[in-house]
């Protein structure tokens, strides 16, 4: 190479570095995810309306068909979701039917860590799955943050090393936290020492580069659930950008009197959803955002004697965003084919879900890191 | 012989005798008492500062104890109730035995943590929190108190005992049995959980045996299995295979006494659980030539863990400078550690159970069978982050600021998350937890070395950002806490 080239190489290099957008490659989108946790019952979620057996399996607790939101000729949405309607109108709501895995294991424990590392059921991973992404595929220089995880002690999908990630309660809190951590600058030959310093520089370079309190037009619901979607929103509006975030909804470990219980956190589930995609379009960035759920089982198909279900299998997830293809994507299990435990049997791996949501937001296909599952196509571009 | 040469040998002996009967001076007791035990205090370090290292290695050794001295909760002795018996119950009883058990785990904790503070022998619970590591089995699957308890009397006893005898008594552990399964293995349908475990995780290794090897080891151990009434181990024949079976290479009408003599045959066993002991004495990453010969001891001994941790902590790679603050503190090191070494001794240990639980380390709960992965996975930054506010809430003395009121929103969210509300607790009770400075610095005394003393007390390495000289002590104190080589043992 001469020096005129060199120069020239240089010259279009800061060129193009000039021309990226300011949220990194074009092809990078936010994805937000948000874990129901204790198993959400995906058969009372979206409901089989055309189904005999539901009803038979379900004498108490099946949602009636004149109150089902009509999603298609055999399908309903539990009333609970009403609000998410308009973006299932808008064609911006995948519903993904039927995600488990072979050999499930239905300890809360052991099937979050399943979906967590995305690994076959008889298999230890250490490195969450998205974890796993951003080491291959590191967000750009400038983010602020690989991924956020919002409000709770797990850092879920985003655990291990090899990403940057940090976990907050709200960024305020975070930001005065993060006045605690030192901004050394050396390095140390002690690699215990090192990787401490590594994770102090993390938190301040993330600290430096949020900034919250962003106001919104659109409301956010009352309760934790609403204070942490009105978190991911102002972090989807921070400057400096994040690759992914993750919240979390408990409670759906509905063993008894499951009805009013799974009714509300519906309510909360839908309302705080609708009150995000609001916010996202507020500040432009609805049309790359994907929002998706996941939950480390759905429940038992026949109801129990205490008004509840136990923990089951497959279930059902919702995708939502600007590009978003929606409609139905994957099967329903069938009801008159339950496993030995009366378990629904899947239909499509999680893995090609999260492999999907991977390539959806981040345009990367990473076959190997999700068993060789085909990614499910979720993105109408 | 010539006079030359004959004295240069007796000079070379001499120095070497004198090595090692030199006494350990403050900074080889210290690092002795930190890696063996959970912290230590000023008058700790400086009463084995003047033996030398053989003999405090030894005294070290001799004083482990195979009971805990302080008595647990009384309800250990209630008789077992069995989980289908709780199953049969109606809602909302059940829901009440749920909260029970789960209460029960908080105590079991607590006494625990209190058991580290108090007891003579802190290697004892050291090696007791390590083989519950080795043998992770949590609460959330096993649920009663007094099955996690008896494992727990279990491991104390043979801490410092033998590894065979424990992997013997463990694979007939109830707790174990339930954790992995095997309570329920019958010929007819064998659980391979517990085959799998005993050789991925307890023994061999991974990659050190055949899938063959697993599904044949599993009908060896069906029929090990408990008294669904008395929570009891009891064998049952009828559901055993006594079939012929062919595990690494052995062929017979093996049982799991068999199966088990198989692994502890297996020369891979001692390496692998030496390694394991390495990581968590010496260095994250081991030397193997050290681990074949310390390995080798460990066969010797026929798995007495005494022979094999004096030739450790007598080691070379024990000693030298590059392993000093190697290792990064685990939760329970770093709060048990901070209480002992600066003599705080809170009445409710509730908030550093919670604490130790929050920055990843819940007693009695591990992630999986698999245990706390460790080392470097104990920090991220909210780790991290949680460490320092624990450490400032501590340290932050009784004149400092009341923490600014939260705004409406985040109060709500922080209330409603039983995360939340764990830190909140954590938070309130830890305000109980403040160091004493007036009697702390009395005890460190105001000399001339003051300042090298503390130094030396706090950090296993020196500070990453020296403190500046003439601090008043509390203010040098907050700042070495505060430093990122406070996370290091």
């Amino acid at each position: 190479m001469d020096r005129r080239q060199f120069l020239a190489g240089i010259a279009t290099s800061s060129l193009a570095a000039l021309a990226l957008p300011a949220r990194g490659e074009a092809t990078r989108k936010l994805l937000i995810l948000v874990e129901l946790k204790g198993g959400n019952d995906g058969l009372n979620t979206v409901v089989p309306l055309a189904d005999p057996a539901y009803r038979r399996l379900r004498p108490r607790l099946a949602v009636a068909r004149e109150d089902a939101l009509s999603l298609d000729d055999e399908q309903g949405l539990h009333p609970a979701l009403a609000s998410l309607m308009p973006a299932w109108s808008a064609g911006e709501l995948a519903i993904v039917q039927g995600l488990g895995y072979p050999a499930p294991n239905l300890s809360h424990f052991r099937s979050i860590e399943i979906w967590d590392t995305a690994s076959r059921s008889d298999e230890y991973l250490d490195d969450g799955w998205l974890t796993r992404v951003f080491a291959k595929h590191p967000s750009p220089p400038g983010f602020a943050a690989d991924g956020v995880v919002v409000g709770a002690a797990d850092l879920g999908p985003l655990a291990g090393t090899g990403a940057r990630t940090i976990a907050l309660a709200n960024p305020e809190q975070f930001l005065r936290n993060a006045k605690l951590a030192r901004s050394t600058a050396g390095t140390a030959a002690n690699p215990s020492l090192a990787h401490i310093l590594r994770v102090e520089r993390e938190i301040q370079r993330s600290a430096d580069r949020l900034h919250p309190g962003r106001d919104f037009a659109a409301a956010f619901p009352a309760g934790p659930f609403g204070a942490a979607i009105r978190t991911a929103a102002q972090l989807a509006a921070n400057r400096e950008g994040i690759s992914a975030i993750r919240l979390t909804l408990g409670g759906f470990d509905t063993h008894a009197n499951q009805a009013g219980t799974h009714a509300a956190l519906l309510r909360q589930l839908g309302e705080g959803l609708a009150s995000l995609r609001a916010a996202l379009k507020e500040i432009g960035r609805w049309t790359d955002t994907i929002v998706a759920t996941y939950s480390e089982f759905g429940r038992r198909a026949q109801e129990n004697q205490s008004g509840g279900t136990d923990h089951g299998t497959a279930s059902v997830q919702f995708v939502m965003g600007g590009q978003v293809r929606g409609g139905m994507a994957g099967k329903a299990p069938m009801l008159d084919r339950l496993d030995a435990g009366g378990n629904l049997v899947f239909t499509t791996d999680f893995r090609a879900y999260f492999g999907g949501l991977v390539a959806a937001a981040y345009g990367k296909s990473m076959g190997e890191a999700f068993g060789g599952n085909v990614p499910l196509g979720l993105s109408r571009t | 012989m010539t006079p030359v040469l004959g004295a240069a040998i007796a000079a070379l002996v001499l120095a070497s005798g004198l090595a090692r009967a030199a006494p350990l001076g403050e900074d080889g007791a210290r690092h002795l008492l930190v890696r063996t035990g959970f912290g230590a205090t000023a008058g700790e370090i400086a009463r084995l500062a003047p033996v030398e290292r053989v003999a405090a290695v030894d005294a070290i050794l001799e004083a482990a104890g195979t009971r805990a001295s302080i008595a647990p909760p009384a309800w250990v002795d209630d008789p077992y109730v069995p989980f289908y018996k709780v199953a049969a119950l109606p809602a909302e009883a059940r829901m009440a035995e749920q909260r029970r058990n789960t209460e029960r785990a908080f105590e079991l904790r607590e006494w625990w943590l209190r058991e580290m503070l108090a007891t003579a022998s802190p290697l004892t619970e050291r090696m007791t929190l390590f083989w519950h590591n080795h043998f992770a089995t949590g609460q959330q699957k096993v649920r009663s108190g007094q099955l996690l308890y008896r494992q727990n009397v279990l491991l104390r006893r043979e801490a410092l005992g033998n590894f065979g005898a424990l992997l013997r008594e463990v694979s007939r552990d109830p707790a174990m049995l339930i954790y992995l399964d095997n309570a329920g293995s019958r010929r007819q349908a064998p659980n391979e959980n517990f085959a799998r475990e005993v050789m991925e995780l307890f023994t061999l290794g991974e990659g050190r045996y055949t899938e063959r090897d697993i599904q044949e080891a599993a009908r060896a151990f069906t029929g090990w299995s408990i008294d669904r009434d008395t929570g009891e181990y009891r064998y049952r024949p009828f559901i055993h295979d006594g079939g012929v079976k062919t595990v690494l290479g052995r062929t017979g009408r093996l049982g799991g006494e068999e199966v088990l003599e198989i692994l502890l045959a297996r020369p891979e066993t001692a390496a692998f659980v030496t390694r394991k002991l390495w990581r968590e004495f010496v260095s994250p990453s081991p030397d193997e030539r050290e681990v074949d010969r310390l390995a080798g001891i460990f066969r010797d001994a026929r798995y007495a863990v005494k022979p094999l941790l004096r030739a450790m902590f007598l080691s070379e790679a024990f000693w030298s400078g590059e392993n000093r603050g190697a290792l990064i503190k685990s939760p329970v090191d770093l709060v048990v550690g901070t209480l002992h070494t600066f003599g705080i001794r809170p009445l409710d240990l509730r908030p550093a159970v919670t604490a130790s639980a929050l920055l990843g380390q819940n007693l009695f709960a591990p992630p999986n069978v698999k245990g706390w992965p460790g080392g470097e996975a104990w920090i991220n930054s909210a780790t991290l982050l949680g460490r320092k506010q624990l450490i400032d809430r501590v340290f932050r003395g009784s004149d400092a600021m009341a923490e600014a009121p939260p705004n409406g929103a985040a109060a709500g969210a922080r209330e409603a998350t039983p995360q939340a509300r764990l830190r909140r607790m954590m938070d309130r009770g830890l305000a109980t937890y403040a160091l004493d400075w007036d009697r702390f610095t009395r005890e460190m005394g105001d000399g001339p070395g003051r300042a090298e003393g503390l130094v030396r007390l706090v950090l296993a390495v020196p500070p990453v950002e020296p403190p500046a000289k003439g601090l008043p002590g509390p203010e040098l104190v907050r700042q070495l806490v505060a430093d990122p080589a406070f996370q290091l043992r």
